[in-house]
C-alpha cells in the first residue's frame, strides 16, 4: 500500500477535499511501477535519471520547482491507458503535461508521482475544410492548427500569446484565451469534441460533430478542468473563415482612467471589436525601448482596437470606432494602413512579456478579471501597492473582457523580494474578487492561486468542486493538490491572513 | 478570510430559505421533487415522478444589468420576454434566441433545457452565453459559480454544466447571461430549392466569411438571414442572389420558427416531432419524413405519423442520426411513446456511468426531476 492519508484530519469518502492527501511512493513501488510500465512503453518513453527529469521540474512559473519521480512520454493512446491503469492500481499520482507554458504551476510535478507528457501526440489527424473542423492530438501546438488550416482560408480563433509553443491539450485544460476572444470566444466556445482517458483507464468520448449532445454538457465541465478530471488524447476544434481584412486602431490617452472609460464607450456603441487591448504608459515605454516601433511615449495608456471582416465592413466599423475613441478623449489616433503596420502595432503588445524581462531579472504575471468599469479603480489601487511593496508593476490588459495582466518586476536573488511579490499579487487578486471579478481569467489556478481560491469561493462551493473531482477520480490521483484547495488549507490560510486585524479593503462592499 | 465576494451572488432570502427547507425535507426522505417554471417546456423530456413541486415562477426580477459590461443577471422565474425587452431598449439581445414555446417562459427554464434558436450557428448556443449561476443543490446548499465577467477560469465551470441538465443537478436560482449588440442591419433572402440542393447551397458556404445569421429550409424554400454591418450585409446580398423578403414577413417567419408556432410543429395525437442534431455537413437524411432544416443543416425537425411500428421508426431515425455522427431526440410526443422508445439518445456506457456519478454528487438522494432523462441516467 503506497498512498496513505494524513491522519491529522481524516479525509473520508463522504466529505471529499477536507485535507490534502499525502502520497508516498516507496523505492519498491517505484521499481514495480517501472517494471509494469515497461511492458508497454519503449525505453525512450520513460525518463528516470535526475538529469533527464530536470527539464520537467517546472512550467513557465519557474518559481515553483519539484523534481518528479518519473516522466513518461507515450506514443499511443493504448500506452496512455496503460500508464493510467498502472498508476491507478499502485496509487501513484499523475500530472499531465503539454508544452509546460502554463503560468500557474498547473503542470508542476508531484515528487512522488509521474509526469505524463503528451509531447509525442503531435499529429493533426484530420482537417475537414468544408465542415470547418480539425481533429488533432493534444500535443499539437495551437499555432500549428491555424497553419494547417491556412491553405483553406480557415484558422483556429483562440490565440494565446504563447501560441507558437502551447499545446491544444493545455489550452483545453486551461480554457485558454487570447487577444481575439472578445469576438471569437475562448477555448470552450471553439472546441467541439474531446476524447479523454480517465484515471481508471476508461476512454470517454465527449461532444462530437453535432452542435449538442444528449445528457449533461460534459465538454463544459472538462474544458478548464486543469488536468484534474481526465487526460485528453484527442481534440476536435472548430475552424473559422479568415476575415478578408483586419485593421487596427492605436489610440493614445493622457489618462488611464479615460482609456478605461473609452473601452466601455466602444462596447456601449454596440461594437464588438475583434481585439481590444490596453497597455499603460510604463509598458509602452518598456516595449518601445525594446522594439523601437514608434509608440507614443507621451501616452499614459494606449488602446489597440481591431476590426475585421470584408473591406467595406471594416471601413464602416473603423469609422465608428474612431468616432467613439475621439469622443472619449483620445489624444492621438493612428489607423494601420496595411498588414505590415497592423502587425507592427500588435508587436508591442505581444512583446510586453519579453520587454518586461529586460526591465528586471524576474517578473510575475497576474491574471485577474474585473468588470470593465472598475479598471480605473484597479489601476489606482495597483499604483498604491507599488509603493506599499516597493516593487514596480506594468500593466497590460485584455481590456475588452476586463482581463488584467499586471506584471510585477522583482529579483528573486534579493532575499524577500519573491515573498513581497507574491503578497503584492495576492492583494491584486483579492481586490479583483472584491470588485466583482475573479482571480483568474485565463491562466488557471494550478498551485499558484490555490490560496486565492479560498477568497473566491466559500466552503460549500469548494466542497462541490471536490465532489465533482470525486466522480472522476475518487482517489485523487490526477494532479493532486492543484486547482481546488482543501477545506483544511483554506482554514489555515484564513487564520494566517485575518489575524492581522481585518480583511484587505474593509471599505469595499462584500455583497 | 471567510467572506466570499462573488458579485451579485444571490443572497439567502425568504424564498430561497423556503426552497432550502423543501429540498432538505425531500432529500431526507428521498422523496422526488419537480422543479416547475412557467410550464412552457413541460413537454420536454420524460414525465417526472414527484411527490411535491418547487415553483420558481414567482422568483422574479432582473438583479443587475450593465449594458457596457454586456451582462444581465436575473432570477430564475423572470420571464425571458422581460429580459429580452429590457436589453432591447439598449440595442442589445440575448443572441442565442432561446425558444419560448409559450407565454411566461422563464430564464430558469431556458437554462435548464438549454435550447437555442435560429442564430445558434452564428453566435453560439445558450451555454456559450452563461457567465455565472447561483443554485441550490440536492442538499439544499446555496452555491455560486462563475460571475459577471467574460473570462473566468477559477474552479470547474459549474454554471455552464447546469445548461441542459433539466434541473437534475440543482435548482438554478439566478443566472448571469452575456448579451450582444443587435445587428445594425438584417435582411432575409428566399431561394426556391429542394432539400438536397438547399443543403448543397448551405454547405458550399460554410467556410466563407459571410454574415449568415440563420437558415431554414422547408417545403422547397430556403430562407437565409443576413445580419451585421450594413456594408457586409449588402455585399453578401448582392453576391448571394435570391429574393429579399419583406422585413415584417421575414421577422414573423423567424419568430414563428423559433417558438415553433408554424403549423408543422402542432402535432396531432397520432404524430411525433423529432429533433436531429447533426454535423452540419450531413447530407439529406430520411427524406420520407416532412422536415424543417435549420442551423445550416445541423438541426432538423422531423414530423412523423406514428401509424406504423413506432419502435421500428424510432430505431430508424436514431440509427440514421447516430451514423451521421449526431443524435435524435423525441422532442414532442405522447407520454406513452416517450416511455416506449425513450426521449433521449442513449449514452455510451462509460459516459452514462460518469454522468450518474456526477448527478449523485450534486443530488445524492436523486430528488430533482426524477426520471426526466428516462433511462439515460439510472436515477
Ligand atoms: C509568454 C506566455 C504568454 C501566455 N499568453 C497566454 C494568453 O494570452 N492566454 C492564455 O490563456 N494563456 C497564456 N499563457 C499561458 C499558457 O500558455 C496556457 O495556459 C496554455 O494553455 C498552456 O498550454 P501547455 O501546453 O503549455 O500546457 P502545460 O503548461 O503543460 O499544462 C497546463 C495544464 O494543463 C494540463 N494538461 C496539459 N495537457 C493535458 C492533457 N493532454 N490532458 C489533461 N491535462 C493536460 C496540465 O496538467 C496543467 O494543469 C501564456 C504563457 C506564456 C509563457
Amino acid at each position: 500500500m503506497v498512498s496513505l492519508i494524513e491522519n491529522e484530519v481524516q479525509a473520508d469518502m463522504t466529505s471529499p477535499g477536507v485535507s490534502d492527501k499525502v502520497f508516498v511512493t516507496t523505492a519498491a513501488v517505484r521499481e514495480q511501477l517501472m517494471m509494469a510500465l515497461s511492458a508497454m512503453l519503449p525505453a525512450d518513453a520513460m525518463l528516470s535519471r535526475p538529469e533527464e527529469l530536470r527539464p520537467y521540474e517546472c512550467d513557465a512559473l519557474s518559481a515553483y520547482r519539484v523534481l518528479p519521480m518519473l516522466v513518461v512520454l507515450p506514443y499511443t493512446e493504448a500506452q496512455v491507458i496503460h500508464v493510467l491503469k498502472c498508476c491507478h492500481r499502485m496509487g501513484v499520482p499523475v500530472v499531465a503535461r503539454g508544452a509546460g507554458t502554463g503560468l500557474a504551476a498547473g503542470a508542476l510535478p508531484h515528487d512522488q508521482g509521474v509526469v505524463l507528457s503528451l509531447a509525442r501526440f503531435n499529429k493533426i489527424l484530420a482537417l475537414d475544410p468544408q465542415a470547418c473542423t480539425a481533429t488533432v492530438q493534444p500535443g499539437v501546438r495551437n499555432l500549428a492548427i491555424s497553419e494547417a488550416a491556412a491553405p483553406y482560408g480557415l484558422y483556429y480563433a483562440p490565440d494565446p500569446s504563447s501560441q507558437i509553443a502551447c499545446t491544444i491539450g493545455g489550452n483545453v485544460a486551461e480554457n485558454s484565451g487570447g487577444v481575439h476572444c472578445l469576438k471569437y470566444g475562448l477555448t470552450v466556445h471553439n472546441v467541439l469534441r474531446i476524447r479523454v482517458v480517465t484515471i481508471e483507464g476508461e476512454v470517454v468520448e465527449i461532444g462530437g460533430g453535432a452542435p449538442d449532445h444528449a445528457g449533461y454538457d460534459m465538454l463544459a465541465l472538462l474544458i478548464g478542468s486543469e488536468g484534474m478530471l481526465a487526460v485528453t488524447t484527442e481534440v476536435t476544434v472548430k475552424l473559422v473563415p479568415k476575415p478578408q481584412l483586419a485593421v487596427c486602431i492605436m489610440a493614445s490617452f493622457n489618462d488611464v482612467v479615460k482609456a478605461g472609460n473609452a473601452v466601455a464607450d466602444v462596447i456601449a456603441a454596440g461594437i464588438i471589436p475583434a481585439g481590444l487591448e490596453m497597455m499603460d504608459g510604463p509598458t509602452v515605454a518598456a516595449v518601445e525601448d525594446y522594439l523601437h516601433a514608434g509608440y507614443d511615449l507621451k501616452a499614459a495608456a494606449i488602446l489597440l482596437c481591431e476590426s475585421d471582416g470584408t473591406p467595406d465592413e471594416v471601413a464602416e466599423e473603423v469609422a465608428r470606432m474612431r468616432a467613439v475613441l475621439e469622443h472619449s478623449g483620445a489624444t492621438d489616433i493612428r489607423v494601420s494602413r496595411d498588414e505590415a503596420e497592423r502587425l507592427k502595432f500588435w508587436a508591442g503588445r505581444k512583446a510586453a512579456f519579453p520587454a518586461a524581462g529586460r526591465l528586471s531579472p524576474d517578473y510575475y504575471c497576474m491574471d485577474g478579471t474585473i468588470p470593465r468599469k472598475r479598471l480605473g479603480e484597479m489601476l489606482q489601487a495597483i499604483s498604491g501597492m507599488e509603493e506599499k511593496y516597493n516593487l514596480k508593476c506594468i500593466n497590460v490588459f485584455h481590456a475588452g473582457d476586463g482581463n488584467l495582466h499586471p506584471l510585477i518586476m522583482f529579483d528573486a536573488n534579493i532575499p524577500g523580494e519573491l515573498e513581497r511579490t507574491e503578497a503584492f499579487g495576492n492583494e491584486i487578486l483579492t481586490l479583483s474578487v472584491a470588485l466583482g471579478g475573479t482571480i483568474t481569467g485565463e491562466h488557471g489556478v494550478g498551485l499558484e492561486k490555490i490560496n486565492a481560491m479560498c477568497v473566491q469561493f466559500a466552503n460549500d462551493e469548494r466542497t462541490l468542486f471536490h465532489r465533482i473531482k470525486q466522480a472522476f477520480d475518487a482517489e485523487g490521483l490526477l494532479n493532486p493538490g492543484k486547482a481546488v484547495p482543501t477545506l483544511h488549507r483554506c482554514a489555515e490560510f484564513g487564520r494566517m491572513h485575518v489575524h492581522h486585524g481585518q480583511l484587505p479593503h474593509p471599505d469595499l462592499p462584500r455583497f | 478570510m471567510n467572506t466570499t465576494a462573488t458579485p451579485v451572488a444571490e443572497p439567502l432570502n425568504d424564498t430561497l430559505r423556503d426552497w432550502q427547507k423543501q429540498i432538505r425535507e425531500c432529500a431526507a426522505h428521498a422523496s422526488p421533487l419537480r422543479i416547475a417554471g412557467a410550464g412552457s417546456k413541460h413537454f420536454y423530456g420524460h414525465a417526472v415522478q414527484a411527490d411535491a413541486v418547487l415553483e420558481t415562477a414567482k422568483h422574479q426580477g432582473v438583479i443587475d444589468y450593465e449594458p457596457t459590461e454586456l451582462v444581465v443577471t436575473a432570477r430564475c422565474g423572470t420571464p425571458l420576454a422581460e429580459v429580452e425587452a429590457l436589453v432591447a431598449k439598449n440595442g442589445q439581445m440575448l443572441a442565442f434566441e432561446a425558444p419560448h414555446f409559450g407565454g411566461g417562459a422563464t430564464v430558469g427554464g431556458a437554462v435548464a433545457t438549454g435550447l437555442s434558436g435560429p442564430r445558434r450557428m452564428a453566435v453560439g448556443a445558450l451555454r456559450d452565453f452563461v457567465l455565472g449561476a447561483s443554485l441550490l443543490d440536492g442538499r439544499g446548499d446555496l452555491l455560486h459559480f462563475g460571475g459577471q465577467v467574460m473570462k473566468n477560469v477559477a474552479g470547474y465551470d459549474v454554471s455552464r454544466l447546469m445548461v441542459g441538465a433539466l434541473g437534475t443537478l440543482g435548482v438554478v436560482t439566478q443566472a448571469s447571461l452575456k448579451v450582444l449588440p443587435v445587428s445594425r442591419t438584417e435582411l432575409t433572402l428566399r431561394f426556391n430549392l429542394n432539400a438536397p440542393d438547399a443543403l448543397k447551397w448551405l454547405h458550399a458556404r460554410l467556410n466563407l466569411p459571410l454574415p449568415i445569421s440563420a437558415s431554414a429550409w422547408h417545403a422547397d424554400a430556403l430562407m437565409v438571414r443576413l445580419s451585421g454591418a450594413e456594408a457586409a450585409v449588402s455585399a453578401a446580398r448582392k453576391s448571394l442572389g435570391g429574393d429579399e423578403m419583406p422585413e415584417a414577413v421575414a421577422q414573423a417567419h423567424w419568430n414563428a420558427l423559433r417558438h415553433q408556432q408554424h403549423n408543422f410543429f402542432a402535432i396531432a395525437a397520432n404524430e411525433q416531432l423529432w429533433r436531429l442534431s447533426l454535423p452540419t455537413t450531413t447530407h439529406n437524411l430520411l427524406p420520407e419524413f416532412a422536415q424543417w432544416i435549420e442551423w445550416n443543416g445541423a438541426q432538423r425537425w422531423l414530423r412523423v405519423t406514428a401509424d406504423q411500428d413506432v419502435a421500428a421508426t424510432a430505431k430508424l431515425i436514431r440509427q440514421a442520426a447516430h451514423q451521421a455522427g449526431g443524435h435524435a431526440t423525441l422532442f414532442r410526443a405522447s407520454a406513452d411513446w416517450q416511455n416506449q422508445v425513450g426521449v433521449f439518445h442513449p449514452l455510451a456506457p462509460a459516459m452514462a456511468t460518469l454522468q450518474n456519478k456526477l448527478r449523485h454528487q450534486f443530488d445524492p438522494a436523486g430528488i430533482f426531476n426524477r426520471g426526466c432523462f428516462g433511462s439515460l441516467h439510472s436515477v
